[in-house]
């Protein structure tokens, strides 16, 4: 299944600056293995060291949360759209300018 | 799945509107949207506005012209050069000020009728609740991830709608929080990410004109529940993609297990929200890595005394644009894969913007073995300050 995968500004610096990858793939948890094989840095982003989905990262099979689905064995379609969103703040950051 | 807006009750309704007032809002009171009861509506509301940044700024300006009875303004920092790039409350002779008085300020000019009281406090868990008992609307303008949360707990524990909004780079989210059928901002996100995981708008940098947007949807979101009109974004999640110029959707569903808002709820009071996000809350962080450093004027001596230094500079290909100091440029992600092109038996000054990048890279260059390293403390920002104030600062 042809699926998209979203990726959102704060994560783009570890996907080689790119906005949105295509992936083939059944579930969500296949669309991420192939996202985080691609960007190897991305992993540690999305992902603990236990390999769970980090839970500051919200992700979305359309329109809906994979938390009320089926989690990363949700299901996806030729088409789907897998969008990636963490939280945002806005502004100042917490340790500072570089 | 949208919601209908339920309209707020208004506490004790003012009776009428003055004439002035009739011909000030005219173009609302022609609309059967608005019309009398609903400016009316507003004339009783009372909102209070969590930062008066950049998302404070269209904020505070389109509520006070639509004639929200009571504004109130939360903001302890001061207006800073840097801001007058997206912060449209404020003036150039407003810089050094107090935000919160000088939107104030900017805000009353605009519209005299209402009331506006300005908060030059920070928000903190001990006068959070007690800020906002006093009104019916939270707006969350904020910057930071403990105040975030601090916010929407506030709003649920004392049942008040929290209108967020948020940004980063070329890209928004905006959506309600705090509603009783609604989730809130611990549903979507239960943990904060670790500090210094999201870059902030001085190391991402922001499109000014981005937080424009966003705090007129916010500003939008707000007076479409005072109305009671049209279908708000409680449940939703709008993202906006400025870039590529495109709105999108997601449902923001409650969680029925959420902590804060959900059945069994186990947070009952406000708690400590930068030990939460891991940040210890100090103004100045201290820095955690301890590198053998050289000062700017000691810099200047060595280089005028025809030392033989390499200097490495740690920045982005477009800061060196802004200005340099003519060292080698090695971006600080880059140094890993690049540090070959390094001369171990040379002595080297790695410098950054503020020494913070800078550091890192000399920490990682130690552990790679290079024993004649240093850190320029305080970056080309202190070189500007103390040896050649020629030298730009951004």
């Amino acid at each position: 299944m042809a699926v998209k995968v979203i990726i959102p500004a704060p994560l783009r610096t570890f996907a080689g600056k790119n906005d949105s990858a295509e992936f083939q793939a059944s579930t969500v948890g296949e669309a991420l293995g192939h996202l985080t094989s691609k960007f190897g840095d991305l992993r540690k982003h999305l992902y603990t060291e236990e390999g769970k989905l980090r839970s500051f990262v919200n992700v979305y099979v359309n329109d809906e949360d994979i938390r009320y689905l089926a989690k990363e064995n949700t299901p996806t379609k030729d088409g789907d759209t897998i969008s990636i969103v963490p939280s945002i703040a806005g502004g100042a950051g917490e340790t500072g300018e570089a | 799945m949208a919601t209908k807006a339920e309209p707020l009750a208004a506490k004790a309704p003012a009776a009428a509107l003055s004439k002035e007032e009739i011909l000030r809002y005219s173009r609302h009171l022609i609309m059967p949207e608005v019309g009398m009861e609903g400016q009316l509506k507003l004339k009783n509301a009372r909102v209070l506005l969590i930062g008066t940044g950049g998302l404070g700024a269209p904020l505070g300006l389109y509520l006070a012209a639509a004639g929200v009875g009571k504004l109130g303004l939360v903001d302890f920092d001061v207006v800073d050069f840097t801001n007058l790039q997206r912060q449209v409350t404020f003036g150039s002779s407003d810089v050094g000020k107090s935000k919160s008085e000088a939107a104030k300020a900017r805000l009353s000019n605009l519209n005299p009728a209402i009331e506006i009281q300005s908060f030059e406090t920070q928000l903190t868990s001990a006068n959070a609740l007690e800020l906002f008992k006093d009104f019916d609307i939270v707006v969350d303008g904020t910057d930071n991830f403990p105040t975030r949360y601090l916010v929407n707990d506030a709003c649920v524990l004392l049942g008040k709608p929290n209108v967020y909004g948020s940004i980063f780079r070329f890209e928004g989210q905006a959506t309600i929080f705090g509603m009783p059928e609604g989730p809130c901002y611990r549903c979507l996100y239960p943990e904060p990410p670790p500090p210094g995981l999201v870059p902030s708008c001085a190391e991402g940098g922001i499109l000014g004109v981005l937080p424009g947007i966003v705090g007129s949807i916010q500003a939008m979101e707000t007076i479409k529940l005072i109305l009671g009109r049209g279908e708000s974004l409680v449940g939703r999640l709008l993202l906006f993609d400025a870039l590529g110029m495109k709105f999108r959707e997601l449902k923001l569903r409650k969680n029925p297990n959420c902590p804060m808002c959900g059945t069994n709820r186990t947070i009952h009071q406000l708690i400590d929200y930068y030990e939460f996000c891991g940040v210890r809350g100090e103004e100045a962080p201290a820095p955690n890595l301890s590198v053998p450093e050289i000062t700017p004027r000691e810099l200047k001596t060595r280089l005028d005394r025809g030392d033989d230094l390499f200097i490495l500079d740690v920045r982005e290909p477009h800061e060196y644009q802004i200005c340099n100091l003519h060292g080698q440029l090695i971006p600080l992600g880059e140094l890993p894969r690049r540090m070959h092109e390094l001369d171990s038996s040379r002595e080297i000054v790695a410098h950054c913007r503020s020494g913070k990048r800078s550091a890192e890279a000399v920490d990682f260059l130690r552990k790679a073995g290079f024993r004649k390293i240093l850190n320029l403390r305080g970056g080309i920002l202190a070189w500007s300050d103390e040896v050649d104030p020629s030298v730009p600062k951004y």
